[in-house]
């Protein structure tokens, strides 16, 4: 039925960077307890060229969720192939709740999520400057349950972008966050992206986050849901504020009544 | 961070309870003016001269060998079989009637059918103390197997964690508090079934020392024998659990307050 297939022999191939991913979903059902399917997904097909940063919009309930557990390999139990490079690329999540290990402090819950060899040594100085400009180094012996939501949610992105992944996907990281809290997060993200180079697929409802944040808006509907449009987004981030991001905000509502004002 | 008091103040209250019920005791032995119902005096006055002449340490240390070796063979298999049966559908279908035979069959039929099968040894004391702790280790385990959180399972196959580092740092810590309600339970429940156990095909151990002393109708040995291990039991709890838990839970908020 399905694959997460792997393209190209072994060795580096040009051609097909680590960070590229191409997601390519024919159906995806779910079954009730009475047993009737549910076809929540279907022809969704796109392909995430390396580097760049993606956004997943549409309305809640819609399947971006489905989307992404797919992508990560934790729903196998779909109608597509997810085609990745070979070797595979390194993949971290930011979950819409942090999941962090209750028992196991700050700076543990990061570095256990680090492959095996990384740990020793030269991961050390890295994770240093990663909790300073996160603003957790003086959090790293706290245990989860002594953060604010906010701050549980910066450890998550330290794990996430501690292991150095090709592909970070992030679903709704900023959900019940203030404005404010939501905001400092933001332009932490951008920062870490744009130092470290990373494929980021991003799900989120929210059309003004996503077109302040992404190259690209992957926009997705209907039941069961489709890719309903595909749209860059032109602006420069230096620029993407009042009034331009307005303009670029309203025309997408005219384009996409359903999906954007949903 | 508040640095909130370990000892509360009920202490006092606790050893008022204590005082209590040997004013109680004394009273109800003076009452019955009789051998057969001792006072506290005369119990304890019968532990000083055992201890003295160092029969008490040796059975009482017998019966804690037993115990222990028991406790922990029943925590492993148990441990090991509600795990598997709470992470594995049909395995559980296929051995929970085993399960709710093993937990109904009464701890004396195992003992007897244990000292006759294997013979009147020491493996088959453990045996059949293991055994009857065995099933409630399993049902308390796979509970604790069912309640593994699916979100924290995903977050560790996202980040490719390694089987052992699953194993110690994600499923571990979440099956801790159940195996602590199967150990604190079993702790309880081993130590009995042990008196049993030596009573019926053992020459030393409490339970050989109370079935010597009831022939004789000694009830202040039989009552100096049994809170003589009830003490040992009081200071495991006190300790080595206690203290223990302590350390496991300290990443909870209010841990350290907990009432015991």
């Amino acid at each position: 039925m399905n694959s997460i297939s792997t393209v190209g022999g072994p060795g580096p191939c040009p051609d097909r960077p680590r960070g590229r991913l191409r997601v390519q979903i024919d159906s995806k059902a779910f079954r009730s307890a009475d047993g009737v399917a549910t076809e929540v997904l279907q022809g969704i097909d796109f392909t995430l060229a390396p580097e760049t940063f993606t956004c997943l919009i549409g309305p809640s309930g819609c399947g971006k969720t489905t989307t992404l557990r797919i992508i990560l390999g934790l729903d196998r139990d779909f109608a597509g192939t997810v085609e990745q490079a070979s070797p595979p690329p390194r993949m971290a999540a930011v979950f819409q709740e942090p999941r962090l290990l209750p028992w196991r402090t700050v700076e543990q819950n990061v570095r256990l999520a680090l492959p095996p060899h990384d740990r020793p040594s030269s991961g050390a100085p890295d994770l240093d400057a990663l909790f300073a400009v996160l603003g957790l180094q003086d959090l790293r012996a706290r245990f989860p349950a002594e953060l604010s939501l906010g701050l549980a949610r910066r450890v998550a992105l330290a794990r996430a972008f501690a292991v150095m992944p090709d592909i970070l996907l992030l679903d709704e990281p900023f959900v019940s966050l203030d404005e404010h809290t939501a905001d400092r997060l933001r332009a932490l993200l951008i920062a870490l992206w744009q130092e470290r180079r990373t494929t980021v697929l991003m799900v989120t409802h929210n059309v003004r986050e996503a077109a302040r944040l992404a190259d690209r808006l992957l926009l997705m509907n209907g039941r069961p849901a489709r890719l309903v449009g595909d749209v860059a987004v032109p602006m420069a981030r230096a620029v993407r504020g009042g009034e331009t991001l307005n303009r670029f905000l309203a025309t997408l509502t005219r384009e996409h009544p359903e999906t954007v004002l949903a | 961070m508040s640095d909130t008091p370990r000892v509360p103040t009920r202490a006092p209250l606790r050893l008022l309870s204590i005082l209590a019920f040997l004013a109680i005791w004394a009273g109800a032995a003076a009452l019955a003016d009789s051998p057969d119902v001792p006072g506290p005096l005369a119990v304890m006055r019968f532990v000083v001269a055992e201890a003295a002449g160092g029969a008490l340490f040796y059975h009482l240390g017998v019966t804690l060998a037993r115990v222990a070796a028991a406790f922990l063979i029943a925590m492993a298999i148990g441990t090991a079989i509600g795990v598997l049966m709470g992470q594995h559908h049909t395995l559980n279908r296929a051995l929970d009637p085993w399960i709710i035979l093993l937990i109904n069959i009464p701890a004396l039929v195992v003992i007897v059918l244990c000292y006759i099968w294997i013979g009147l040894t020491e493996t088959a004391a453990i045996t059949a103390v293991a055994l009857n702790k065995i099933p409630n280790v399993v049902v308390t385990l796979r509970e604790g197997a069912r309640a593994l959180d699916p979100k924290l399972m995903e977050m560790a196959s996202v980040f490719r964690f390694s089987r052992t580092r699953l194993l110690r740092h994600v499923v571990l810590p979440q099956l801790l508090p159940f195996i602590a309600a199967a150990g604190r339970s079993g702790l309880a429940l081993i130590w009995k079934i042990v008196l049993v156990v030596e009573l019926l095909g053992r020459s030393n151990g409490v339970g050989f020392q109370i079935h010597l002393y009831f022939q004789l109708f000694d009830v202040a040995a039989i009552l100096g024998y049994a809170l003589a291990f009830v003490c040992v039991m009081l200071f495991i709890e006190f300790v080595l659990v206690q203290p223990l838990e302590l350390h496991l839970n300290r990443w909870r908020p209010g841990a350290v307050s907990r009432p015991a």
